[in-house]
């Protein structure tokens, strides 16, 4: 298919539904493993919190079902697998009946949307400052200056975004403090929308880039070195060719490819990482989600918010992968001479 | 006379080498300084615990929201000598919950990495040597659950039950942080299977245990190293995410819950900047401590990088 060899597409497809399997069955089994019932806990503290629970009749039913009081285990695993598959995630508590997908659905878009833009930037930004810290006609300022960056690189996102906010939102005032758009404009296409949408994302989305990219520079100094003492690359100087030409289409063409699957070992925790940022500006996407959850004890939502991501990130591990052959013609002609 | 010996012996000091001493590559500037650093840390929950008053950790020891020495919060309060990072909005000293907390932090990570390293070695060893059944067993079960992000499995358990201490914290970490050493070790094992001075034990005799851990471990130490302190950094990370998500420990005082509070009570609007700002900032140098011990150590295993 497009020139993927199918002996590769079977291999990444059956490890893309073992980990969607791995981690619905862990988020299954983690609360049958609670030596307490979790509908009853969840019903007791619903109790106690407010006084009383609007139809909670009917929550305990559906929350019996859900933990699967009344069948056997496998029948409640079925069962559970197929209400997975079909993203049924049951109902949320703290905003009921609002089923969990309809929660997700909204919230979707926008981590979406924050994680394409800011990985695409890393990725581009990253790469090129790993390629320039290793070129020789790099100028001097530049290699002491993008060493010194990659001090920022061990901090994790949820630091930086704190900082940030405190500089741009509280002390200058330049960019809004929390949400993901005014309160003041309507959703839709229209011009003052996107430029509310624009300010409001560019903290979460810079408070990413500027601890993220560092990690891609790094991979690309030690790849470039390699690329560096390469006969090609000295075959190409002894040629007589540009310099740019060859640090694009001979060192950064070649060095790039094994970053590409660095993506999947690194992608969880990008995911992870932007949740928390979207926690602390309360950004409309799954991170608040899921911490307004954990406030509520809202547990379906937190099951649906949780699988939700795990699929996620697997599909777009997947999606890299099937990437891969169309950027390096190796494994397609090896498949092909094979 | 010393001119005369240490002229004698300066052609001999060239002929060794790298055995100079000033030419051994653990004396990496990187890995000293952030070893020295991370010492400091634990110094400062060490001695800190011995001077002072830890006592100050409790809600409602303290008066409320003072700033530290030289500043002013809002209400015009300069700081005190007896709080001298400030105190938070429930009444708690902040050196105290910094002498506490970072430690605590630090713990997490390295209890949950050395699991981790542990478990990887064995698994990595066993799936390098043995081969067959158990190698793809162990190869497809790391590849998969390396793209399982660990934040939000700790999530779903976390939110079911509640409270956890410290100590189950680290293990429950310990359970996504066996993969990238596995495969790591996995993949140098087969490479090095194949390699001379491998086979040469092999004919020589040499027992399957001798090969492990006398011929192939001493190869693996500075990836080893650099993996443990890669997985320190993860731990740390994934714990102070959940700490500030609310969960975690609950009552043990940790970096990420003073952050957790801190946020929550809206400290960044109210000005409060040292509540925030400390944990945050002591967690930043803990992480750049921590990376430059890991660039020394890829500066040790890959020569080639020292250039530049």
């Amino acid at each position: 298919m497009f020139g993927i060899p199918s002996s590769y597409l079977i291999n990444r497809l059956v490890t893309l539904l073992l980990t969607v399997w791995i981690a619905a069955t862990l988020i299954w089994i983690i609360p049958r493993l609670s030596p307490v019932d979790p509908a009853e806990v969840m019903l007791g503290r619903m109790a106690a919190g407010g006084a009383f629970v609007e139809g909670s009749e009917e929550i305990l039913a559906q929350l019996q079902e859900r933990f699967g009081l009344n069948d056997a285990w496998y029948v409640q695993y079925g069962k559970y697998m197929w209400s997975i598959i079909t993203f049924d995630f049951g109902v949320s508590v703290a905003s009921f009946p609002t089923p969990v997908w309809t929660l997700v659905a909204q919230a979707l878009p926008w981590t979406l949307g924050l994680m394409i833009l800011s990985l695409i930037l890393t990725f581009i930004i990253g790469n090129a400052l790993g390629a320039f810290m290793v070129w020789e006609r790099t100028p001097k300022p530049w290699k002491v200056v993008i060493p010194s960056l990659m001090i920022f690189t061990s901090i994790p996102p949820i630091l930086s975004g704190l900082l940030l906010m405190y500089i741009f939102s509280v002390k200058l005032r330049w960019f809004p403090l929390t949400g993901s758009y005014g309160l003041t404009v309507t959703p839709g296409w229209n011009w003052d929308f996107i430029a509310s949408v624009a300010t409001h994302g560019f903290l979460p989305a810079l408070s990413i880039i500027v601890v993220t990219f560092g990690f891609w520079t790094l991979g690309m100094r030690g790849l470039m070195i390699s690329v560096q003492g390469e006969d090609y690359v000295s075959l190409a100087k002894a040629k007589g060719l540009k310099p740019r030409y060859i640090l694009y289409k001979y060192m950064v063409r070649n060095a790039i490819l094994p970053q590409v699957t660095a993506f999947a070992l690194k992608v969880g925790l990008l995911v992870s990482g932007q949740i928390l940022v979207e926690r602390i500006f309360s950004y409309n996407g799954m991170g608040k989600l899921l911490y307004d959850a954990i406030l509520d004890q809202d547990f379906a939502v937190i099951q649906g918010v949780s699988f939700i991501i795990i699929l996620m990130t697997a599909l777009s591990v997947f999606i890299v992968d099937l990437l891969y052959p169309l950027i390096d013609p190796r494994i397609r002609h090896s498949q092909e001479a094979a | 006379m010393a001119e005369v010996s240490a002229q004698t012996q300066a052609p001999e000091g060239k002929s060794q080498g790298r055995f100079n001493r000033f030419d051994n590559p653990w004396l990496n500037p990187k890995l000293l300084w952030g070893i020295g650093i991370l010492l400091g840390i634990v110094l400062l929950g060490v001695i800190g615990r011995l001077i002072w008053n830890t006592e100050l950790v409790f809600t409602g020891s303290t008066p409320l929201r003072l700033p530290p020495i030289g500043f002013e919060n809002l209400r015009g309060q300069p700081g005190e000598g007896a709080y001298p990072l400030g105190t938070d909005g429930a009444g708690r000293d902040l050196l105290a919950l910094l002498i506490i907390g970072a430690p605590n932090t630090l713990m997490i990570g390295a209890v949950a990495s050395l699991i981790g390293m542990t478990t990887g070695i064995v698994l990595g060893f066993s799936a390098g040597f043995i081969g067959g059944r158990t190698d793809d067993v162990i190869r497809i079960t790391s590849d998969v659950m390396i793209t399982i992000p660990p934040l939000l499995i700790l999530v779903v358990f976390q939110s079911v039950y509640g409270d956890v201490s410290l100590l189950l914290m680290a293990f429950l970490i310990a359970g996504f942080m066996w993969q990238s050493p596995t495969r790591l070790i996995r993949a140098q094992v087969l490479s090095m299977r194949e390699s001379g001075y491998v086979k040469m034990a092999q004919l020589s005799g040499a027992s399957t245990s001798h090969i492990m851990f006398r011929e192939m471990m001493p190869n693996l130490i500075p990836y080893l190293f650099g993996s443990f302190i890669a997985n320190v950094t993860t731990a740390i990370v994934t714990a102070v995410g959940l700490e500030v998500l609310g969960l975690g420990p609950q009552r043990i005082p940790t970096l990420g819950r003073v952050i957790y509070d801190a946020i929550n009570s809206g400290a960044l609007i109210q000005n409060l900047w040292w509540w925030w700002g400390l944990p945050t900032a002591l967690l930043a140098i803990m992480f750049i401590a921590l990376l430059l011990i890991n660039l020394g150590l890829d500066e040790i295993s890959n020569p080639r990088l020292r250039k530049i």
